[in-house]
């Protein structure tokens, strides 16, 4: 601390009152404080002083003082800042909106996740809110029913502070013939700041983000992909890997085997976490009957499986997903119980995975077909009510980034 | 309007199936006089400046008849597919369609299969005959019952009328919209294996064995069904195959960011399907490469992938794309016009098609080598949306007759 310093700026009437006096900036003056006034501006002050009728500066104790600070400082060089993982300067996060998982970069996941841990901890408070996006609008619009997702994006816009309006389909135009491109028109000339889309067809939300100005953060589009799941599943399996004592000190999941069963063909689920999951360095496998296994999948890096309990085989995680019979084109399992019996996840079939293994499951969850109550409910393995909370976390973390632009907030972090 | 004067295109490198020499083409009340000789007194003499003299090009299967971009494509004719709405599937439909492009366009209407394009009850095929249809077509919907498309094939071969078929299988391909594969898989859009092509194609070809019909089928885009109709041509099944430029300049890659101009019916196949129908192309296989014209507004097509119509405007990139093949020595340049003129105009049974005496004048002036690049926002026709936009390309009509009468 600058003793003579402080001294002098109390005697003038504290921080503020010199700022005001000398036109400069509240923090310039605070920051004399600790390194001392700087001698060009000792002049001007003993002017002020004498003006306000008040005593001069101690100049020799504050040039001796300042100069003392300097050189300690000099001497012992303040600690490197831990080197970050993600791009210095003012640059922005380089995507405007969210649209899939394969659009991102390992780094730049990490860096979702990373974000995200704030709104954890957060979230686990008593008062659940803040007002970084006080004033900002966020439209949800769900083309396609929906109660977890609309839920948990709407409770991120409003523990964010912002204002947020959901826009079912059902009550919409566009049971009244206005096509998509309309609709997004439509949103994007009431300045809405973000919007949040989910939609029965492949490759919609893009189409919307093209038309319009503002971020746009894919809530699911048809049997493409479903981005914050996949984040969020991501997440829950650090924190899962955290109690167990297995996290990576760099966040990424190398070498985690997980098992992706059900009803992959269908799912944007599914699709999401294999890329998030192989972008985290995680060995990813896939099981279904071949009629719900979409050609090619291999290609995506995966193992493919059809027998559930090769699949299992030491596996680290264990994704259950539900059939999609909303999306289904025909049949292609003949009965419900006779799929349990091939690919229902009980007790025994578990037991095949690795001692201690984690059992996911997106929702919502068919008890009694793809996974037992008991598995489900299993305490210590199953994380499915972790993932719903994480879920929370992550659209906090996406909406806070996506929006900074708009914000005029600067860099990354 | 009828042809005053002869013509005389002098100076012209003549495209005839036995090949491209240099000389003169005489037309006198519509039709070609003379092939090779000299201009006579009293003639109309039109200097080609050493450019391609070559038949007007005969669009083997369109979906809209649209004159501007037929005309800039070097189209003199064009047969219309009966995906109308309503559908080709009555006398008097018929007869309009015929008449409607007259007289710079000359369409023949291809008559509905069954009525309504349903693939159930056979339409009036012979009075759609005597009302201008040149041929009949299953349109883009596959006949999905066999016992109609025996009694169908049978009913054409009496009629002597060839049946244009659309190979897909209906039950494999269902709803998809893409080929299945890893694009389709990572695009999450429905697929079918490329295999309901090939299946289509067999049981097609087995009842045109069997009923001694004439079977073309509009699109042979896998290797398995191009192998069919190799196999089928060799033991002289009258079957021939045509293709549209689609499927043999573009991969389902193409699909990547979901661009609906690339949303096509066959969908757009993998690369070594791309690479069959090329070498199809170059074997002979291949008989016919059309446009499949088909414009599409953003009503149609600035929709969620598999949400929008399927089909391309084709006309105008028709002959860039085929001389294409040329530049890439996969066929000799007759063999080109063999594919987008004489060929169709067998299948049709109207003379015209080639550089021949007593057929029709429908002539193009063509500059094989003038570049150009494809421009979606820039089109003549009734829509821009082609899965070429912003592709250099070589080869554009520099002048166009029908009937001895310049268009334009």
């Amino acid at each position: 601390m600058a003793e003579a310093s402080n001294q002098f700026i109390d005697a003038l009437g504290g921080t503020s009152a010199v700022a005001r006096l000398l036109n400069a900036p509240v923090s310039t003056v605070h920051s004399w404080r600790s390194i001392g006034i700087p001698q060009s501006r000792l002049a001007h002050l003993r002017l002020v002083a004498l003006a306000e009728g008040k005593p001069p500066p101690d100049e020799p104790a504050i040039n001796a003082e300042r100069d003392g600070l300097a050189a300690t400082r000099k001497a012992m060089p303040a600690a490197p800042a831990a080197p970050s993982r993600y791009p210095p300067g003012a640059q922005a996060f380089p995507h405007r909106g969210l649209l899939g998982i394969g659009q991102l970069a390992t780094h730049e996941i990490l860096f979702l996740l990373d974000e995200a841990e704030q709104w954890v901890e957060l979230n686990r408070q008593a008062k659940k809110h803040t007002d970084r996006l006080a004033g900002l609008t966020i439209i949800n619009a769900f083309f396609e029913n929906s109660t977890r997702t609309l839920l948990s994006f709407e409770i991120a816009g409003k523990r964010l502070g912002a204002d947020v309006v959901n826009m079912h389909a059902a009550q919409s135009s566009v049971k009244k013939g206005e096509t998509l491109i309309d609709t997004a028109m439509t949103l994007n000339a009431m300045q809405v700041d973000a919007i949040v889309i989910r939609h029965g067809s492949s490759g919609a939300v893009r189409l919307i983000a093209d038309k319009v100005a503002c971020p746009v953060l894919n809530a699911g589009d048809g049997q493409h992909e479903h981005p914050t799941q996949g984040l969020l599943d991501a997440l829950a399996l650090r924190h899962a890997l955290r109690a167990r004592g297995r996290a990576s000190s760099d966040g990424m999941l190398n070498g985690l085997v997980v098992t992706i069963c059900g009803d992959v063909m269908h799912s944007r689920v599914a699709r999401s976490n294999i890329l998030c999951l192989q972008a985290l360095g995680a060995i990813v496998r896939v099981c279904a009957p071949p009629a719900l296994l979409p050609a090619g999948v291999e290609a995506m890096g995966v193992t493919p499986f059809h027998h559930f309990d090769a699949a299992l085989e030491g596996a680290d995680v264990v994704m259950m997903l539900r059939l999609q019979n909303e999306r289904m084109d025909g049949q292609f399992v003949p009965s419900p119980r006779e799929y349990r019996h091939l690919y229902g996840l009980t007790p025994e079939r578990l037991a095949r995975a690795a001692p201690d293994a984690i059992v996911m499951h997106p929702g919502p969850m068919n008890r009694g077909v793809e996974i037992d109550s008991t598995v489900a409910d299993l305490a210590g393995r199953s994380i499915i009510t972790a993932q719903v909370e994480m879920g929370v976390a992550i659209r906090m973390a996406c909406l806070d980034v996506l929006t900074r632009r708009g914000r005029g907030v600067e860099g990354w972090a | 309007m009828k042809q005053a004067r002869p013509l005389a295109i002098v100076g012209a490198k003549l495209v005839t199936p036995q090949g491209v020499s240099p000389g003169t083409l005489r037309c006198v009340d519509g039709r070609i006089l003379a092939v090779g000789e000299d201009a006579q007194p009293g003639d109309e003499i039109i200097d080609a400046k050493g450019q391609l003299l070559a038949p007007g090009l005969i669009d083997f299967g369109v979906f809209a008849i649209d004159k501007p971009a037929f005309h800039f494509g070097g189209i003199t004719r064009a047969a219309l597919l009966p995906d109308q709405s309503p559908p080709l599937d009555h006398p008097a439909r018929v007869r309009f369609a015929a008449q409607s492009g007259k007289p710079d366009l000359w369409v023949h209407p291809l008559a509905a299969a069954t009525v309504g394009l349903e693939g159930g009850q056979l339409a009036e095929l012979a009075l759609m005959r005597e009302a201008g249809a040149k041929a009949i077509s299953t349109g883009r919907r596959w006949i999905a019952d066999s016992g109609v498309m025996h009694r169908l094939l049978q009913y054409a071969a009496m009629l002597d009328l060839v049946v244009v078929a659309h190979p897909e299988d209906g039950g494999l391909a269902g709803h998809a919209v893409a080929t299945a594969g890893e694009m389709a898989t990572r695009l999450g859009l429905p697929s079918a294996p490329a295999e309901a092509e090939a299946l289509a194609v067999a049981r097609d070809v087995a009842l045109a064995e069997l009923t001694g019909a004439r079977l073309h089928l509009r699109q042979v885009t896998t290797a398995a069904a191009l192998d069919l109709v190799r196999a089928a041509k060799r033991r002289g099944v009258a079957v021939t195959a045509g293709v549209t430029p689609a499927h043999f300049m573009l991969s389902d890659l193409a699909l990547g960011d979901f661009r609906t101009f690339a949303r096509l019916s066959p969908p757009l196949r993998d690369e070594a399907d791309r690479q069959a129908v090329i070498a199809a192309l170059g074997d002979g296989t291949i008989d016919v490469v059309a446009s499949g014209h088909d414009p599409r507004g953003p009503e149609d097509k600035r929709l969620p992938f598999a949400d929008a119509a399927p089909g391309m405007a084709g006309a105008e990139t028709l002959l860039a794309m085929v001389l294409t093949l040329v530049r890439d020595e996969v066929i000799a340049l007759e063999r080109a016009f063999d594919l987008v003129a004489r060929n169709p105009a067998r299948l049709l049974g109207v003379a015209a098609g080639e550089l021949a005496v007593c057929a029709e004048a429908d002539i193009a002036l063509i500059d094989p080598a003038k570049p150009w690049v494809v421009d979606s926002a820039k089109m003549a026709a009734a829509a821009g949306n082609t899965p070429f936009d912003r592709q250099p390309v070589e080869g554009r009509v520099l002048k166009l007759w029908k009937g001895g009468v310049a268009v334009g």
